[in-house]
């Protein structure tokens, strides 16, 4: 969040408060604020898809709160009315209607004279995983197996710190350069492609994916994906090529050790 | 154990290798042994014409004789002129549930509001109830006519899918089509029967009516969500178990869900009729009457809206405990983005109704005292409106999604998550509940002489049960999945025992109250009129947009892992011409609907009579034939 930002809207309101303004100016500068804390408040910015839904809804309750009683919304009549007709106004009156179509000419030159960009697609980031995959010549089943080690968390603690650590050894080999130190996906040669690889300290990855279904997708990578998903295009490279069954049971154990997640067990039926 | 058995065997996920197993006709298809092919003639008897009619729109257009013949001995697929089978399929099947949703939704509440009026001995109640009954008579034949235009293009244009159906489903269509004809018979005999039987039989037709709906919806439901969920079929497809093929994984969500999402629908369309009968009225009186009529529609919409979310969740669950492909693709997948559409019209719909009820304020004289509170109430709706539509994974373009760090951003990301979502909904269904409470008292003053601390013990309840709902939603931040999963429990009990325990309260509290004035029925303005017909319409597009995500997540599949669809059609359309195709449907609904208004307004319009030029000219000419007599 841009604390500059958001101090300038608050000063900006509360200055006019002083105004006494009526509700229809209130309801527009709040309108304003809004957008500009959307816009310029939060770091990263705001996606315009989300951007343009959110003041949407604003809008809407905007346009709630100015008719929801008759007093109000006489207010907001006689203010439409005064401004367009009351001498007073006749300075604000031209400005807007001269600015009005000034920012929309506006816009559109910034639209046009932007720079192309590939057209915004809504890419699904997990498709439905298969059943069944073939791993090395082995029939691997998706729905019902898990990762083998998984157990030896309670069974046998030493066992299991020893496929962790493994796993760490894979990571740092082979992952770290794409997913990252951290594993939030920033590593060296992230910024390089798009999509950016996956950030694993995201609630909505791995947290919530079964082990298998991260099994299915380290060992068959992009390529792997299913026609559903198409088109696809991303650098994840399909890992059963590189690396053992074990090494990949046990880098997923690694990723939850060092995220701090759990994976999402199996639902049950009733 | 035999069912998750039977699921993996049976894998449903043969997608990445559907060639190797095509579907074998030979197998599956019991035709000439099957025994009960004459199960449908009863329907077929009844509806012939609507056979005729699609069976002359079907014919390929311009086929070769050979060809005709060609497909005519073992077609999988018979084409649809110019929109196509699927789109054809699809407007009807919706229109049709749009239907039966309200012929199943009207008698439930025309029952209520009679019983309402038998035990309070208030006559309105009655009559109201009886103006609801009287919608029912013509849209029960339009249901009846769209279903079985529904089956009949479904053996036409999917003989394939319509015969595998059969072969599992054919003992059903007995009791449904037995269930059928009763309806029939309790429908029209409550509707003619209206005050001419003791309150009490009457009443006991309405219970059976409602019983015998209900269980036709049951069936129904069983053959569409064995489609999405299959179950009680062996490896080939073969039906080994009726009972578990109806009792698949979503039978019970879906018959739950839609029990209460079609009484929101149908109070919605009742509450429609009033606004649209309070902005023609033409006297005082009249208009009292359909404000008053409006208002109870819209009120039984809100309440079945309010435990929806949890059914809809309840729902979701189990596609996700069947199978975690069809889940994702549902939530994570490429449906996810029709729950962002969903989020907002559902969003729009509370929005809508909290604006209905403080407006419906302006007309309860004493209810100025509360107007202080909506500003607080709206900040609530629109700051859980924007949580919930928050999408999960954003469309973004790549200068966006670099500087975000991926498609999820760190700020919204959090709010994208079930957790926020839960949280949201039921702050939001709590914020509608409080609207309607002071709405409730606006005219009352209690008297009681703890009024103060019954006062003082809601504001706790809802404080706390606040307090609650966040904290288990900032809770479920740091734990596991399938715990944060299970928190939507107490979360939704929490709000329940709120809302059950303010009630309570309320009602004694407010026993004798005071009054400090009237209730002006009819001096509403007409903006909360339109209002409701926003809601009307929200909610129908809402069912059909729900209504394409339940059909369209089978994606390539007419039966999910089970019967591949293999027609030109098997593609998931985008999101904009899934949009017009549903906006289209919903306009032939409205349209049909008020052919239907207007055909049960008939009834009370006054007998025709010659028009007054009419008549002398009538007199006139009986008078020049007199004239002409005269003379022989
Ligand atoms: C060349 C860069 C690169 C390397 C190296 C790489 N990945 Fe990836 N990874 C990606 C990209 C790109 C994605 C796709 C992100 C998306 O689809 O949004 C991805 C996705 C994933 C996913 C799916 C996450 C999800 O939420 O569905 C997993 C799991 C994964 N990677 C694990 C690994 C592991 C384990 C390794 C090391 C063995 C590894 N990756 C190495 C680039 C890489
Ligand atoms: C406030 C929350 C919700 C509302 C108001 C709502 C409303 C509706 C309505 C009106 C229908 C149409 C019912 C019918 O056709 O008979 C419907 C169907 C459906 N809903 Fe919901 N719903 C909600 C939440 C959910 C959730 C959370 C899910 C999650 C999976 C869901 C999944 C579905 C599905 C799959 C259908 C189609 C089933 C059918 O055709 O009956 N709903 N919903």
């Amino acid at each position: 969040m841009n604390i500059v930002v958001l101090l300038a809207i608050a000063a900006g309101l509360i200055a006019l408060r002083f105004l006494k303004p009526n509700s229809l100016a209130w309801s527009s500068a709040t309108w304003v604020a809004v957008y500009v804390f959307l816009r310029y408040g939060v770091v990263p910015p705001v996606p315009a898809s989300v951007l343009t839904m959110f003041m949407f809804i604003i809008t809407l309750s905007l346009a709630v709160y100015l008719t929801t009683t008759e007093d109000r919304l006489k207010e907001v009549s006689n203010a439409f009315v005064s401004f367009f007709t009351d001498k007073k106004y006749t300075i604000p009156l031209v400005v807007a209607l001269i600015g009005l179509p000034f920012i929309v000419a506006f816009r559109v030159y910034q639209n046009l004279t932007q720079l192309p960009d590939p057209p915004v697609v809504g890419r699904t980031i997990h498709p439905p995983p298969p059943a069944t995959i073939t791993f090395k010549g082995r029939q691997v089943d998706l729905v019902d197996e898990d990762n083998p080690y998984r157990e030896l968390e309670t069974s046998d603690p030493t066992a299991f710190a020893e496929h962790v650590s493994n796993g760490r050894l894979v990571y740092y080999q082979n992952c770290v350069k794409c997913h990252g130190d951290n594993m939030v996906g920033d590593g060296l040669f992230a910024r390089g492609f798009n999509p950016i690889p996956a950030n694993f300290q995201d609630p909505t990855t791995i947290a919530m994916l079964q082990e298998s279904y991260l099994f299915w997708r380290i060992a068959k990578g992009a390529p792997g994906l299913p026609v559903e998903s198409t088109p696809w295009s991303s650098a994840m490279p399909a890992w059963e090529t590189f690396l053992s069954e074990e090494d990949i049971w046990d880098v997923i154990l690694f990723m939850y050790d060092f995220t701090d997640q759990r994976p999402r067990a199996k639902e049950v039926h009733e | 154990m035999p069912e998750t058995r039977l699921r993996k065997l049976f894998n449903p996920w043969k997608s990445s290798s559907v060639n190797e197993r095509p579907w074998e006709p030979t197998e599956l298809r019991p035709r000439n042994r099957h025994p009960f092919r004459l199960c449908y003639l009863p329907i077929c008897a009844a509806i012939l014409l609507a056979v005729a009619i699609v069976g002359i729109l079907a014919l390929p257009a311009g086929a070769s004789p050979q060809e005709a013949l060609q497909d005519a001995a073992n077609p999988d697929y018979r084409p649809f002129p110019i929109v196509g089978s699927r789109v054809a399929m699809w407007v009807v099947a919706q229109l049709h549930l749009m239907f039966a949703a309200f012929v199943l939704a009207v008698p439930m509440f025309a029952l209520i509001i009679e019983i309402i009026g038998y035990v309070t001995k208030d006559k309105r109640y009655d009559d109201l109830a009886y103006e609801f009954t009287k919608l029912l008579s013509v849209s029960f034949s339009f249901t009846a006519t769209l279903g079985a235009m529904l089956t009949f293009m479904l053996f036409i244009l999917y003989p394939r899918v319509a015969t595998y159906m059969v072969s599992i489903f054919s003992w059903t269509f007995f009791p449904y089509v037995f269930l059928f004809f009763l309806e029939a018979l309790f429908l029209y005999s409550y509707y003619y029967g209206w005050g001419k039987f003791s309150p009490k039989v009457h009443l006991a037709l309405g219970v059976c009516l409602n019983i015998v709906g209900t269980a036709i919806m049951f069936i129904a439901d069983a053959w569409l969500t064995f489609m999405n969920t299959p179950n009680g079929i062996s490896e080939t497809g073969a039906l080994v178990s009726l009972p578990d093929a109806i009792n698949n994984f979503i039978w019970m969500p879906i018959n739950i869900h839609r029990l209460i999402a079609n009484m929101a629908f149908g109070g919605s369309i009742a509450a429609a009729y009033g606004a649209y009968k309070f902005l023609g009225a033409k006297t005082e009186e009249e208009k009292a009457h359909y404000d008053w009529m409006g208002y109870i529609g819209n009120f039984i919409a809100i309440s079945a809206l309010l435990p929806l979310p949890f059914a809809g969740y309840y729902l979701g669950k189990e596609i996700y405990a069947y199978s975690q492909s069809l889940g994702i693709t549902l939530m994570g997948g490429t449906f996810s983005w029709l729950f962002i559409i969903q989020a907002i019209l559902i969003g729009n719909l509370f929005l809508a109704a909290n604006y209905y009820l403080w407006v419906s304020m302006e007309r309860i004289e004493g209810a100025e005292r509360f107007r202080r509170f909506i500003k607080y109430l709206l900040a609530s709706v629109t700051i859980t409106f924007i949580v919930w539509a928050t999408p999960h994974s954003l469309v973004a373009t790549v200068e966006e999604a670099r500087q975000m760090g991926g498609a999820h951003h760190p700020m919204l990301g959090v709010l994208g998550v079930m957790s926020a979502k839960n949280t949201a909904v039921n702050v939001m269904i709590l914020t509608t509940y409080i609207s309607f409470l002071l709405y409730r008292r606006g005219n009352k003053e209690a008297i009681v002489p703890w009024a103060k601390t019954g006062n003082r013990v809601q504001f706790a309840i809802f404080a706390v049960t606040i307090l609650f709902v966040i904290f288990l939603g900032v809770y479920g931040y740091f734990v596991e999945a399938r715990v944060r999963i299970a928190l939507s429990v107490p979360q939704v009990l929490a709000v329940l025992t709120a809302m059950i325990s303010v009630t309570a309260i309320d009602i004694f509290m407010f026993k004798n109250a005071k009054k400090t004035g009237e209730i002006k029925w009819g001096q509403m303005p007409d903006r909360a009129q339109y209002a409701l017909f926003f809601i009307a319409l929200t909610f129908a597009w809402t069912m059909g947009l729900m209504g394409y995500v339940r059909a369209g997540m089978r994606q390539h599949w007419h039966v999910f892992g089970v019967l591949q669809d293999t027609s030109p059609d098997a593609f998931t359309p985008t999101l904009g011409f899934a949009s017009n195709v549903i906006s289209v449907t919903v306009l032939i609904f409205f349209l049909f609907i008020s052919i239907v208004f207007w055909l049960s307004g008939l009834s009370g319009k006054k007998p025709w009579e010659p028009k007054a030029v009419d008549a002398v000219r009538s007199a006139e000419s009986v008078g020049t034939e007199r004239a002409v007599e005269a003379p022989e």
